[in-house]
């Protein structure tokens, strides 16, 4: 059966054209690019190469580009290396809570180091508002960070403003834009950011690539120590074919943003309507218009994530929800709730992440298709309009046990 | 996490869904833990065995398939027996489920009794 991969936001396949940049550094191109001789030198000049193509992709100079591990990798270094290097200044950060685990749980934890934290609350589409902002901002304020872009509901935040009003108090601003790059243009001299995470394999590029964009000045501590690699600011032996991929991944982005983001735009606003007009009872979570041109994120009322994401596999489709049920914890996703979803509604969450290889067709499958599995799913479910959620059923269980 | 073929086919093609006619013995219990719901119908007959059993359920696929799987098991049997039906007995017939998935199938099985339970309690009001 043909396979139709809608969990973008998720990862992307790496690109045939990102692979084959990639492949001779495992084996021509072997050397350590710390060696003076003729194989380190050429493959050091392969990585500022792609440490060129990264800048441009974000209007940034190359000097200002610290390769790491992984977007998350970025996303800790950026905060637990903000928050070291200025705590004699003051210990409070402002953060969203509808960030990724990786700006979350680091936040989390600075706080058991004593770092007090604010977590700015979002209206329904997941915005956060420039007053709540301005208001949480104090003297002891070192660090602003706030996602440019959301990975479960696909809001994109007023980064440029937020940026202004940082930059006018003399904080440091950092923020998450994994889920921006390669969708919408990411320009660090128009956003006013300090700092910016962009992670390789949301952009067709491979896992396990992330750099950091720190503005030069701006006085971090490192995460990773030890040899003097990356400018002495982040050690271990460079990831040659994976930078050299990312490079080619960033370039690729760049040029393709326009007519890569047309495309899918057009492409989720037919899923969106397909759906709305065809289903009964659902809801678009996240901005109507402020949103990431590949994403989708639907509450489905009475039925539950899982089962529609296992029925979609059935037929072929990849998806990826929300729902307690889908992730270890048995939380409903944090971006749900903060966004206002009552847990029940929350649980019936799809998100489908559109790329640039998705076609008319897919979506028109998968419209025709969801319509009938929602159906059933219903069927099933002991819960409707008549029937809502009757809490004493939680109790029930409890007195069983 | 991975479920076994049994429990993509009891997924897949739930047995006994919906509701049965005359049912005289209703439970409906929640899951705290995730907020997941299932409705147990059934058709106990005057000699206490279970005729028939249905299901409604709000949950995962593990919840359904636990559903579908612990109805079909206890048609035919008597009401003490289905009263000592465990979810373990759910888990084994199914070949397994994810450490996770586990309080699905104790949703089931409390679904049954408190199904059995609503049975007495409307006896004992005739
Ligand atoms: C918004 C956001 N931040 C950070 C990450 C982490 O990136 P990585 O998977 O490269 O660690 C992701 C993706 O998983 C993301 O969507
Ligand atoms: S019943 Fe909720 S996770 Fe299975």
């Amino acid at each position: 059966m043909k396979r139709i991969y809608l969990d973008h936001a998720a990862t992307t396949p790496v690109d045939p054209t990102v692979v084959e940049a990639m492949l001779p550094f495992f084996t021509e191109y072997f050397g350590n690019p710390s060696s003076v001789y003729t194989e380190g030198r050429g493959v050091k000049k392969s990585i500022e190469a792609a440490r060129l193509q990264i800048a441009k992709a974000i209007n940034a100079d190359p000097r200002e580009i610290y390769f790491t591990g992984s977007g998350s990798e970025a996303d800790n270094w950026a905060i637990k290396g903000i928050a070291m290097k200025n705590q004699a200044k003051g210990k409070h950060i402002i953060t969203s809570n509808i960030e990724h685990h990786a700006v979350l749980h680091t936040c989390e934890y600075l706080e058991k180091q004593g770092f007090e934290v604010t977590y700015l609350p979002v209206d329904e589409y997941g915005l956060i508002s420039l007053d709540d902002l301005r208001n949480a901002i104090r003297k002891d304020t070192i660090l602003v960070t706030i996602m440019f872009a959301n990975n479960e509901i696909g809001t994109i935040e007023p980064i440029k403003e937020i940026g202004e009003i940082v930059k006018e108090k003399g904080i440091i601003f950092h923020t998450d834009a994994v889920q921006a790059l390669g969708n919408i243009p990411v320009d660090v001299k128009d956003l006013n950011v300090d700092l910016l995470s962009i992670s390789a394999h949301k952009i067709y590029g491979p896992k396990g690539i992330g750099a950091l964009f720190i503005r030069k000045g701006v006085p971090i501590d490192n995460l990773i120590h030890g040899g003097a690699q990356e400018r002495k600011k982040r050690a271990g032996t460079e990831n040659t074919a994976e930078i050299v991929a990312f490079g080619k991944a960033a370039e690729m982005a760049t040029e393709q943003l326009e007519e890569n983001a047309a495309h899918m735009k057009k492409l989720r606003d037919l899923l969106i309507k397909g759906v709305m007009d065809k289903i009964p009872q659902v809801r678009l979570n996240g901005h109507p218009e402020k949103r990431l041109p590949g994403n989708v994120n639907f509450c489905f009322d009475y039925i539950e994530g899982e089962s529609i994401l296992l029925s979609l596999d059935i037929i072929g489709v990849a998806g990826s929800s929300g729902s307690a049920c889908t992730s270890g914890s048995l939380d409903p996703s944090h971006v749900l709730l903060a966004i206002g979803l009552p847990a029940g509604v929350a649980h019936g969450s799809l998100r489908l992440t559109i790329g640039k290889h998705t076609t008319e067709e897919d979506i028109n499958y998968v419209v025709e298709n969801l319509i009938q599995i929602i159906e059933r799913l219903r069927k099933m479910s002991p819960i409707n309009a008549d029937c809502p959620i009757d809490d004493a059923v939680f109790d029930k269980a409890d007195h069983h046990h | 996490m991975e479920y076994t073929d049994v429990v993509m086919e009891n997924f897949t093609c739930p047995k006994h869904v919906g509701e049965i006619e005359g049912a005289n013995g209703i439970g409906q219990v929640g899951s705290p833990a995730c907020g997941d719901i299932m409705k147990i119908f059934l058709k106990i007959n005057d000699d206490g065995i279970i005729e028939d059993a249905s299901f409604k359920t709000f949950g995962c696929g593990a919840a359904v398939a636990s559903s579908s799987m612990a109805t079909d098991m206890i048609i035919g049997k008597s009401i003490e027996e289905a009263g000592k039906f465990k979810n373990s007995d759910v888990v084994d017939a199914l070949g397994g489920l994810p450490a996770e998935k586990i309080h699905c199938s104790v949703l089931a099985a409390e679904a049954i009794q408190a199904a059995i339970e609503d049975y007495h309690n409307k006896k004992a009001q005739q």
